[in-house]
């Protein structure tokens, strides 16, 4: 291994993009599985989890076995419990030219409940694609979002549906995060008339007018201005709603960015530009085609905020800051540090840019759905049998899904012709036959 | 169903270019695809001229069509090198090494993302001679893109954006058809002194496997070829769209239609002479491209052939191509150009 292929390898957490946040992963696993021997079926009163709830997530596990005695021995169900919680994030927030915002975040049994389950089911589809994929159900190209789920579902619960999301291509879990049924996601990847987009757009195309989900932009970047023009929208019509523009580490290289950061500073639109940073553009690891790869410090004039974005709890503290700070002040750069198992699209494999190593890594130390059923675990808010059998019902859900994806129609060949111009304008079109099958479109 | 056919009739017909008429050489050599020939030239390129260089989105392990494959490693990473994620940056970048005096040949990964540079070429690269009144050019560049219908390629990743290059004066456009042109085309196209645009079929990067001589050697620009002879009708075309209307040819012959098929090489400047004896030979005209129809290269082609010969033509001239829609997704079999649509066409305008 060269040289430089080696610096890759020699990260420390101080580095501006650290791969893990945890320096000690081996014993953070044999702490897990530990606790995989110990009943977490005693439910408990809500005082100790009270107590619980100041300490991080990370340092949890090392006072697991002083807590479990105090409880006492009654079976708590899923817990629906609104009243809230304040988790303390493991990684604070690096900040540029703004304040950090409180690494203690507000939430809920109830939340942190949906945070999993909503992640699990994006996780599910995202498996689900990748096979359908592998079986030519689904063709042309298909961008998987699977390691990355902490930002949909954490943006989504700091935010309303007035608020509007705009993304590049790998839209799929926004997608489901903004309210999209599974079975039009499916259908849309699929190519059926039923999909969210009539079939006409595809993996990379996804939309949701009523949920002000923007979507899915194949070109790289090109989403960034657009998303500046809606801000700019809101702004102008009083909505008191912000844009989220998310674009990647490839894409931060663009300079429509950095075009549409000056407009946005200029007349104080409420943008909030968001850099999910998962390392690779592509197959191009950030150190080799950036040089400065602390995105949120690359609006220079604009605030700019870094968040550990496999926690979905830091995620939605950083969104709500965000939404704040946009609404007052102006655009904020909010780059996310996350990670996409995945190759970059179901035609790279995903490891020849990176070692599998790196992959597992990441998945062991890091991963944001475990991150939350650690969470959910240690306060008591769900068993684990429950928690599997959550899994084992989105499973079902999205299986049935797929099969009622699988079993809607194609769209019609006449809709080749349409949604071009609002009233497609009189093209001719023919059929093999040049002379008989002649049709002029509305 | 017949468009599924149509479909799966492109994978298997690929036109060889040693086929009838004065190829390069017929020569043999080894049996390559598209993207080993293409290899094979930027090697003999770099080798042959130590200030050539080769950039782009991630050429250094040899790209994601394999076609810069051991350059990094033969050349070294001063001389083949990846660039950040940024299209206008780096044709403006190829502008600027070409304008002193080097040759830069550049990657766009698909022609479908090519627009971002657009401003770069039509207003910087094509100009630059003319402007300066000959003391600056850049002469060296060459954009390299592979375009076109891949079968699955969705909206961005199967355009063909030649007719807005074709309308740029001051740069090329040139197509190969198969792997010898290839090589040949694009050692020609580097050592031009004009810009050029270079766009390359991906369609036939692994589908077309031709014998391509190992040695270096150019095929000129702007002399379009015959590469079948005919009396009844002139078919043009560039590209993978000619494998397609061979079939149509062979097709149209168990008719008893003689089509003379014309592969235009560079689409500008294009050979016009060719083209015009060919139609003075035949009086009918037939020209098939990917792109939509509408504002299409096949309409320049058509009006300069009515301009000269409009007393020998026998029918008006027909042009088969894509439908002016974006380029879809699921419903690409009914997008293309097929081969039936040709083979309709052909006879209609014989029978006109």
């Amino acid at each position: 291994m060269s040289q430089n292929d080696q610096k890759r390898f020699d990260l420390s957490i101080d580095d501006a993009s650290p791969y893990y946040n945890n320096n000690i992963p081996s014993l953070q696993i044999k702490i897990r599985f530990l606790f995989a021997k110990r009943d977490y079926s005693k439910a408990n009163s809500r005082a100790p989890a009270m107590a619980l709830s100041r300490l991080s997530s990370r340092s949890n596990t090392f006072l697991k076995p002083a807590i479990t005695a105090l409880h006492s021995p009654i079976r708590r169900h899923v817990s629906t419990d609104t009243s809230p919680i304040t988790i303390e994030t493991a990684v604070p927030f690096t900040s540029h030219l703004c304040e950090s915002p409180s690494r203690s975040v507000e939430t809920s049994s109830e939340e942190i409940l949906a945070f999993f389950r909503d992640m699990a089911r994006m996780r599910r589809m995202e498996i689900a694609a990748d096979s359908l994929y592998k079986a030519k159900l689904i063709r042309g190209f298909c961008h998987l979002y699977d390691g990355q789920e902490a930002l949909a579902v954490g943006m989504e619960a700091a935010i309303t549906k007035k608020d509007a999301i705009i993304t590049s291509y790998r839209d799929h879990c926004t997608f489901i995060g903004r309210g999209g049924k599974l079975v039009d996601a499916f259908s849309e990847l699929m190519g059926r008339k039923t999909g969210c987009s009539h079939g006409k757009g595809g993996s990379m195309h996804f939309y949701k007018k009523d949920a002000s989900f923007y979507g899915g932009h194949g070109i790289v970047g090109a989403q960034i201005p657009l998303g500046c023009g809606l801000a700019f929208a809101q702004k102008y019509n009083k909505d008191e709603a912000v844009t989220f523009t998310m674009y990647g580490d490839g894409a931060a290289n663009q300079g429509q960015l950095f075009e549409a950061l000056n407009i946005a500073a200029l007349w104080d639109l409420p943008a909030i530009l968001v850099c999910e940073n998962n390392h690779y553009g592509m197959g191009t690891a950030t150190w080799r085609s950036a040089k400065s790869p602390a995105y949120f410090k690359r609006g220079d004039y604009v605030p700019g905020l870094k968040v550990d974005g496999m926690d979905a709890l830091a995620v939605k503290q950083a969104c709500k800051f965000a939404k704040e700070h946009a609404l007052k002040n102006g655009p904020i750069i909010l780059e996310m540090d996350t990670y996409r198992y995945h190759g970059h699209s179901m035609s790279d494999p995903g490891s020849t840019y990176r070692t599998r190593d790196e992959i597992s890594g990441v998945r062991q130390v890091r991963d944001p759905i475990e991150r939350v059923r650690k969470l959910l675990l240690s306060h008591d808010i769900a068993t684990e049998k429950e928690l599997k059998d959550m899994e084992k019902e989105i499973r079902k859900e999205v299986d049935d899904a797929v099969a009622q994806a699988k079993e809607s129609p194609v769209p019609d060949s006449s809709e080749l012709f349409t949604n071009m111009y609002v009233k497609d304008c009189g093209v001719e079109s023919f059929g093999a036959d040049r002379k008989d099958l002649k049709v002029t479109l509305p | 169903m017949a468009a599924l056919l149509g479909r799966s009739c492109r994978r298997f017909g690929f036109l060889s270019s040693g086929h009838g008429a004065r190829s390069v050489s017929t020569e043999t050599g080894k049996s390559l695809n598209l993207y080993s020939a293409i290899n094979q030239a930027l090697h003999i390129a770099l080798d042959s001229d130590p200030r050539s260089y080769v950039f782009g989105e991630d050429v250094g392990f040899g790209g994601v069509f394999r076609c810069t494959t051991g350059l990094a490693e033969r050349f070294g990473k001063n001389r083949v090198f990846n660039t950040p994620l940024c299209e206008q940056g780096i044709v403006g970048f190829g502008i600027g090494l070409a304008a002193m005096g080097n040759r830069a040949i550049v990657e766009i990964q698909f022609a479908d993302y090519i627009y971002p540079a657009f401003d770069q070429i039509v207003n910087e690269a094509a100009k630059f001679r003319y402007r300066s009144g000959n003391q600056f050019n850049c002469g060296g560049l060459t954009i390299r893109a592979p375009y076109g219908a891949v079968g699955h390629g969705g909206h961005y990743h199967s355009q063909s954006p030649e007719a807005f290059f074709c309308h740029v004066p001051g740069i090329k456009v040139v197509i190969p058809r198969s792997p010898r042109e290839a090589k040949g085309l694009l050692l020609s196209s580097i050592r031009d002194p004009n810009p050029v645009v270079f766009f390359e079929p991906k369609w036939l990067y692994r589908q077309a496997v031709e014998e391509v001589p190992e040695h270096d050697y150019m095929i000129p620009l702007s002399e379009a070829e015959v590469i079948r002879e005919g009396n009844d009708i002139t078919l043009v075309g560039w590209g993978a769209q000619l494998t397609i209307m061979e079939q149509a040819c062979l097709d149209a012959e168990k008719e008893g239609i003689s089509c003379e098929l014309i592969d235009l090489k560079t689409l500008l400047p294009w050979d016009k002479e060719t083209v015009e004896a060919s139609v003075k030979k035949t009086g009918r005209l037939l020209i098939s491209h990917e792109a939509p129809i509408t504002g299409g290269f096949g309409a320049e082609i058509s009006a300069t052939i009515l301009e000269r010969c409009f007393l020998k033509l026998e029918a008006p001239v027909s042009r088969v191509c894509g439908l002016d829609t974006p380029f879809p997704l699921v419903f690409e079999p009914f997008y293309m150009p097929t081969k039936n649509k040709i083979l309709d066409a052909i006879k209609s305008t014989v029978n006109y």
